[in-house]
């Protein structure tokens, strides 16, 4: 056994941790304040590399593996949960889905540019009456010819309106339902159809946008089906596998923050004549926080690990949906002791506590919701021992 | 054209604990970095490999783990990389680090431009790139804030204290670099690993330079570090606020009282 992080994956971290506090720092408070995309930034991490972390250097990647993933949304997280969610639609689900299922030539064309940030993605699953029903999606897809038009919408896609290049899951058999009869496709955004709604506002991750897709006789070239005709939601169910572990990264960051602020704080407040840490009850806070993050970090490089070594069966999934409930629970349970501990000043918009609170929130919810990942894992379990559950 | 940059590991944080029974740093558990200057350096060898095609050689002696400070150097861009590490160059002072620094350029022979970081934030010296010049026999600026390499010269601005200087040289020459001349690029994600994964570091020990054992390392060196401390820090000011025309006269009456004026 090995704990270490190779000498690269340091690197790289040191790297990020620079490019977070000087880059990413100072637009941080403001881009959740004024819901704005940071596209500078955006534009300056593409430039570095860090648009495509994970995906082989031959398709524009940095080929630092799920590895080197985690450490860019651990490290970004810390920092700003916007733009972690926004590199996290892009790299971890949208372009990600091309880069698992994708063809050689989808590839050169998509995975490249977006892989070096030259180009956004997004990842456009739900719908007004699909959430967490994923099986349940009603956008169509009918062929014509060399096309597939396309006629539905999808709700609450981060990037929705910025991206590019979007995975877009759709019906082509009503019949065969998720079994067969759902396929993916890759639908750029000058696609004749293709139209952006409704931008929402939001509680948190306010730097991200997120929108409501169109489609509407849109059209969408036979040789843009990604992955098996039919198999999609083989496709998009896989690919949030693996965004989960960089989602708990994610959180793994935000956790970490919001321990290193609350004892920073803790040391330096003092109340009846001492620092409010020399307070048990102020003790206890932070050395829960501190198990659960070290549990996390465990769970989270243990995860990435198994799928750099090719380990994707049904025990990886398990692991991913583990990453992500006990990450988003650890990062919301971490913000909410944060600020506790900062007392009033953790409820002052002046200060990042406020912004990390409601920045966590969203983690139980997105990218699957922890009830429906708890019943994934206890799914998984229950077949270990023979009982199949539905 | 071929850059030849001089680079130091150093730890990061100028609170470097010492060892107080030998006098020497004490690096366990310290992060080490590319010294900052060294950074400012490579980045000018950088802008002149992108202007004029030229090569990127870095270079430094240390310690086997001062390779990675060598990795970061190629993930920034940097060509070529040589690690000069061997027993023989330990507890080297200026002298003998500039001694060895020097046997390795005569090594590499072909270099048109040396450039070294103004200072070390450990040593803190500001000597080992004077006194290479000094053994290679070659023109020297220092505290260089601007370059212009042109037809086997180079143009450099000297950043004073109370001013610039503008100084033309022939090339070879070693110029050691302000952190005010540039803003270090960030490595390229897919660069690091390539660094590490595909990239070369030469490794060269005192034979590989024809170093005389005797000339560098402890041997070779004239000065020993006898103490190191820490100056206690600095009482804080006195801050005069009154009005400017009563602040004029309170500032000499304290000037008188102290004997400055
Ligand atoms: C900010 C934001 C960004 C998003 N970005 C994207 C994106 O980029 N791409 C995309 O495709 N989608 C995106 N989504 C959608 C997101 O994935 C869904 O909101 C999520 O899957 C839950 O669906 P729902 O909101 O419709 O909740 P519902 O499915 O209606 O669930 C409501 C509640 O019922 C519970 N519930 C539902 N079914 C079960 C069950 N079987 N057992 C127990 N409890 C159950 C849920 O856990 C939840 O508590 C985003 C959402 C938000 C808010
Ligand atoms: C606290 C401390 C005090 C010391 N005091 C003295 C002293 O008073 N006299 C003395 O002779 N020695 C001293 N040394 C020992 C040692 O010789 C120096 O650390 C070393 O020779 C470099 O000098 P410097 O750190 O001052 O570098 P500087 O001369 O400040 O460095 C200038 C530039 O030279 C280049 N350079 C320096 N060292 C290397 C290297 N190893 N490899 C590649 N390039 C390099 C870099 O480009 C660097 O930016 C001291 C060391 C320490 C840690």
């Amino acid at each position: 056994m090995d704990f270490t992080f190779s000498k690269e994956h340091q690197l790289l971290r040191r790297m990020i941790r620079e490019f977070a506090e000087k880059e990413v720092a100072p637009v941080a408070e403001e881009i959740d304040r004024d819901e704005k995309v940071p596209f500078g930034v955006l534009k300056k991490a593409g430039k570095l590399g860090l648009m495509g972390i994970p995906f082989p250097q031959k398709y524009g990647g940095a080929g630092a593996g799920e590895v080197g993933y985690c450490i860019l949304m651990e490290e970004l997280n810390k920092i700003c949960g916007s733009t972690a969610t926004i590199i996290g639609a892009h790299t971890g689900i949208g372009a990600m889905a091309i880069y698992l299922d994708g063809t050689e030539e989808q590839k050169q064309k998509y995975l490249v540019p977006l892989a070096r940030g030259e180009k956004i993605a997004a990842f456009a699953l739900t719908e007004p009456n699909a959430g967490s029903d994923a099986a349940a999606i009603q956008t169509r897809a009918v062929r014509e010819g060399d096309y597939f038009i396309l006629n539905g919408s999808k709700l609450w896609i981060t990037n929705g309106d910025i991206a590019d290049v979007i995975s877009v899951l759709a019906v082509t058999d009503p019949a065969l339902g998720a079994r067969g009869g759902v396929t993916a496709f890759i639908v750029e955004k000058e696609f004749p159809g293709f139209k952006v709604g409704h931008k929402e506002e939001k509680m948190g991750i306010r730097g991200s946008s997120t929108a409501e897709l169109f489609f509407e006789d849109c059209r969408v070239p036979v040789e843009n089906v990604l992955g098996m005709f039919g198999a999609g939601f083989l496709t998009f169910m896989k690919t949030l596998d693996v965004g989960r572990i960089s989602l708990g990264a994610g959180c793994l960051g935000a956790s970490d923050k919001a321990l290193e602020m609350s004892m920073e704080f803790a040391k330096s407040r003092y109340q009846f004549g001492a620092p409010i840490a020399a307070k048990q009850a102020i003790q206890w806070m932070i050395a829960d926080m501190a198990i659960e993050i070290e549990a996390l970090r465990s769970l989270v490089y243990r995860t990435a690990w198994m799928l750099d070594a090719g380990q994707t069966g049904r025990e990886f999934s398990t692991m991913a949906a583990m990453c992500k409930v006990l990450g988003s629970e650890v990062a919301c349970r971490a913000a909410d002791a944060a600020l506790q501990i900062h007392g009033g000043m953790g409820y002052m918009k002046k200060y990042p506590i406020e912004r990390m609170y409601r920045d966590a929130r969203i983690t139980r919810i997105f990218e699957g919701t922890n009830e429906i990942q708890r019943e994934i894992i206890a799914r998984n379990l229950f077949r270990r021992v023979g009982l199949r559950l539905r | 054209m071929k850059v030849v940059v001089m680079i130091k590991q150093v730890p990061d944080t100028n609170k470097v604990r010492l060892d107080k029974r030998t006098g020497t740093l004490i690096r366990k558990g310290v992060p080490s970095i590319i010294n900052p200057e060294d950074k400012n350096a490579l980045e000018e060898a950088l802008k002149l490999k992108e202007k004029t095609g030229a090569s990127v050689v870095v270079v430094s002696m240390g310690p086997p783990q001062a390779e990675d400070a060598l990795r970061e150097a190629l993930a920034m861009g940097a060509d070529e990389a040589i690690l000069l590490t061997d027993r023989a160059f330990a507890g080297a002072d200026t002298w003998a680090t500039a001694t060895t620094l020097g046997h390795a350029l005569k090594k590499i022979g072909d270099f048109d431009l040396v450039l070294a970081g103004r200072q070390a934030i450990d040593g803190d010296t500001a000597q080992v790139g004077p006194q290479l010049a000094e053994y290679l026999k070659i023109p020297q600026v220092t505290y260089v804030r601007e370059l212009i390499v042109d037809d086997g010269k180079v143009k450099a601005t000297r950043a004073l204290e109370d001013g610039y200087e503008e100084i033309e040289a022939e090339l070879p020459a070693l110029l050691t670099i302000t952190k005010e001349a540039n803003v270090p690029r960030y490595p390229h994600a897919a660069a690091i690993m390539t660094a590490y994964r595909e990239q070369e570091v030469a490794l060269w020990g005192a034979e590989d330079i024809n170093a005389d054992p005797e000339s560098v390392g402890l041997k070779g060196s004239p000065t020993q570090v006898k103490r190191s401390f820490t100056p206690p820090p600095k009482e804080p000011g006195q801050v005069i606020k009154s009005a400017p025309s009563e602040a004029a006269r309170d500032v000499v009456a304290i000037l008188r009282q102290k004997n400055i004026i």
